[in-house]
């Protein structure tokens, strides 16, 4: 004889993915669900633990037909990630060496670059107009599975917009993508970064579009689309949400509170 | 007497101690509080934290020496800068105070775990203490003293049941759904109910702030309170000016609720101020919607909101909470919820950390007069699991929590951590004897949810089927 108290209201897991009607062995959880949740904690945990593949992203990146460059935030490892934020929102100085040497070769430092020039703005090198950064986050797995279709999805709609190759970022926070933004001169960042794992959901990846990025901008300056992954919001609608925010930043120079999504009252394709 | 705190306030002063031949020095009360926190790390990414496990030793044995008066002449935040400061100043209630005001703090910590002093006490000082005087106790109190002082105090509110009454402890239903889908929040809604759950309030985080998408959830929440006649309150959690507008335009509004912190900068980054606050207060009261009392304010504070908005001015994140609560009591609210471990390991690292911290928010909250509940959660981002939600609740309960929370299996698959669940609260009160709200303990056995002990009954009678015909 079976001591679980089935719940005889089951069918209204039909309306939510919320755990209903769970049943009890006497007023506690029964086995089955103890364990369930033990699995489910136990893939957002990893989730947070696992380490970006830079390598496999950055091949499938050139299969894909994006150049690619990588770099880490001045954070050491995963515990001083965790502690230290503010280091997440930090390049090392390697990385950030590699970027400047990257924008020299361009042409675009601004102190080494087009002569007379003391804007980048105004310089004849190609700044790039975005600069797309895909970053670990809290969730490695998030732009592992997401970030190469949502830049396919994307990168169709951006005819004459000069894109820079694309930063792997590792340790990284959302602002991280403003000190990468400001050393390549760059009018908007893209940053797809894994979100804070739930436990039903350990592969969810935000969007965050910053205008003008530089060191110092705040949560306030930017855009956020959230909870992108076939479950929640798809690549298409993310990439449609996206491209309006882009253009319509450019638009009003500026991104943030300023900038309100009315993308959905645009057309939306099939979704 | 405003005048004379004007004059002799902020004058900072040194702190010593001397440990061997090592005098330990402490700048001013701030720093010495700081200082004295047991270890979390958003002290220390803050830069404020001890240096050594000696250093805040010294630094507790110094504490242990001031004067409580001391807390009245000296300001963790200037009086002139911070509206905070002033309303902790400006409100003290000095005759009180006489009761106490010739302890130092580590007299102070004697005299709460006195048995003399006993319920009736502790209600008579409250008004008399100010928020840094219970941090700074609570920063040499054990685990075992802050429950014990805290289970003296009883802080009862009332809206259209009764909470916080000996021997019973609430739980808020949290029916989160993360496109706000009407079925689907009905749907966890019910399931918490048929579970027992929601006599603090039937609350629900909008994932939307639109007002529309709030006054649809709040026209559903009040149809189906209405129906079945729960003895209960609802709120949709969202900022205090969509929750103005939604009353301007007639909706059902129970409870007004917001986010507060402990510094007039903080709160300022939430978009609100006491005077924003007062308004809300008065318009939700003009609606006179409770039934057995006008407790119509829900706050929800956390350590670490301060320092998370870079408006904690260099003061420890458990005494920036405390002065949370001096902004909660100013508006005798029915509800003020800790969310203890949900704004991460950069600022609760672990199981321990959260665990004490849920401690000292529940211990300075009900110390200060408030009807404390925690919301016991965690990330999965800390170093946290459901074993340390079980020992935290089991201590919270012990303690006289006045409510938690009950999400469906523990996951609120919108806010994307991890709380308690309705199952939990059962463990709870089977193993304590807790009861729920009076009033919700009736209707739940009138619907046949429960039986005369108020266990859950092992069938569905009709009565209760019926609450699923809404589905």
């Amino acid at each position: 004889m079976s001591e679980i108290i089935e719940n005889p209201w089951a069918r209204l897991r039909s309306f939510t993915h919320a755990r209903l009607a769970l049943g009890r062995a006497g007023d506690s959880l029964p086995t089955s669900e103890v364990l369930a949740f033990n699995l489910a904690h136990a893939q957002a945990r990893d989730a947070v633990h696992n380490m970006l593949d830079t390598d496999g992203i950055a091949s499938d990146l050139t299969a894909s037909g994006f150049q690619s460059i990588v770099v880490q935030s001045a954070v050491r490892d995963r515990a001083e990630y965790l502690r230290r934020p503010d280091l997440g929102r930090k390049l090392n100085d390697a990385s950030r060496s590699a970027l400047i040497e990257s924008t020299y070769l361009d042409g675009c430092h601004p102190e080494r670059g087009a002569e007379g020039s003391t804007s980048p703005d105004e310089s004849r090198c190609e700044a790039p107009s975005i600069v797309f950064i895909v970053a670990d986050g809290l969730s490695a797995r998030a732009p592992a599975r997401h970030a190469i279709p949502v830049l396919r999805e994307i990168s169709g709609k951006l005819e004459g917009w000069r894109i820079a190759p694309i930063i792997i970022a590792t340790q990284a926070r959302v602002a991280l993508g403003d000190e990468i933004g400001e050393l390549l001169h760059a009018e908007m960042t893209v940053m797809l970064i894994g979100e804070r794992p739930g436990l039903s959901s350990p592969d969810s990846l935000g969007i965050y579009l910053t205008y003008r990025p530089r060191v110092g901008c705040t949560d306030a300056d930017r855009n956020c689309i959230s909870n992108v992954r076939p479950q929640g919001l798809s690549y298409e609608a993310a990439a449609h949400k996206l491209h309006y925010l882009m253009t319509a930043a450019r638009r009003i120079g500026a991104s943030g509170i300023a900038l309100k999504d009315e993308s959905e009252t645009a057309f939306l394709p099939g979704v | 007497m405003l005048n004379e705190f004007a004059l002799n306030y902020n004058a900072a002063m040194t702190y010593t101690h001397t440990i061997g031949s090592r005098t330990w020095r402490f700048d001013d009360l701030k720093t010495l509080l700081a200082k004295s926190s047991p270890a979390r790390s958003g002290d220390e990414l803050a830069g404020i934290a001890a240096g050594s496990e000696e250093e805040r030793v010294a630094a507790r044995m110094a504490l242990a020496e001031v004067p409580l008066k001391r807390f009245l002449e000296e300001a963790v935040i200037p009086y002139e800068s911070d509206e905070i400061t002033r309303l902790i100043i400006d409100t003290h209630d000095a005759n009180s105070f006489n009761e106490i005001g010739h302890l130092t703090v580590g007299d102070f910590r004697n005299w709460l775990l006195s048995t003399s002093t006993d319920t009736d006490t502790l209600t008579r000082i409250a008004p008399a203490l100010t928020p840094e005087m219970a941090a700074a106790v609570s920063k040499l109190m054990r685990n075992q003293d802050l429950i014990l002082a805290a289970q003296k105090c009883r802080v009862v509110t009332r809206f259209r049941n009764t909470i916080g009454l000996e021997g019973r402890m609430s739980v808020r239903l949290q029916p989160n759904h993360p496109t706000d889908d009407a079925k689907g929040i009905a749907a966890s809604m019910l399931d918490g109910l048929l579970y027992g759950c929601g006599d603090a309030v039937i609350g629900i985080n909008p994932a939307s702030d639109s007002l529309a998408a709030v006054r649809t959830l709040l026209d559903m929440l009040d149809k189906f309170r209405e129906r079945y006649e729960v003895p209960t309150q609802s709120c949709v959690l969202t900022h205090v000016t969509t929750t103005m507008r939604a009353i301007e335009q007639g909706a059902p509004v129970d409870l007004v609720f917001q986010s507060i912190a402990g510094t007039e900068k903080a709160n300022s980054s939430f978009g609100v101020n006491l005077a924003l606050l007062k308004e809300a207060r008065e318009a939700a009261l003009e609606l006179r919607r409770g039934t057995v009392g006008d407790n119509v304010m829900y706050f929800e504070t956390g350590q670490g909101s301060a320092l998370s908005a870079g408006a904690h001015h260099g003061v420890d994140q458990q005494t920036c909470e405390a002065r949370a609560y001096a902004v909660a009591r100013a508006f005798r609210p029915l509800l003020v919820n800790t969310v203890v471990g949900f704004i991460g390991p950069e600022y609760l690292y672990n199981g321990k950390q959260i665990t004490r911290a849920g401690l000292e928010d529940h211990f300075c909250g009900k110390l200060l007069g408030l009807p404390m509940g925690c919301d016991i959660c965690y990330t999965n981002h800390a170093e946290a699991d459901q074993d340390d939600m079980d020992t935290l609740l089991t201590l919270l309960a012990v303690a006289g929590v006045n409510f938690i929370m009950g999400v469906p299996g523990a996951d609120d698959i919108m806010l994307n951590y991890q709380s308690t669940s309705f199952h939990d609260a059962l463990y709870a009160r089977r193993i304590l004897g807790l009861k729920r709200a009076p009033e919700f303990e009736t209707w739940l056995e009138k619907m046949g949810i429960t039986d005369g002990q108020g266990s859950l009954a092992d069938r569905l009678p009709p009565s209760a089927a019926r609450l699923l015909e809404s589905a």
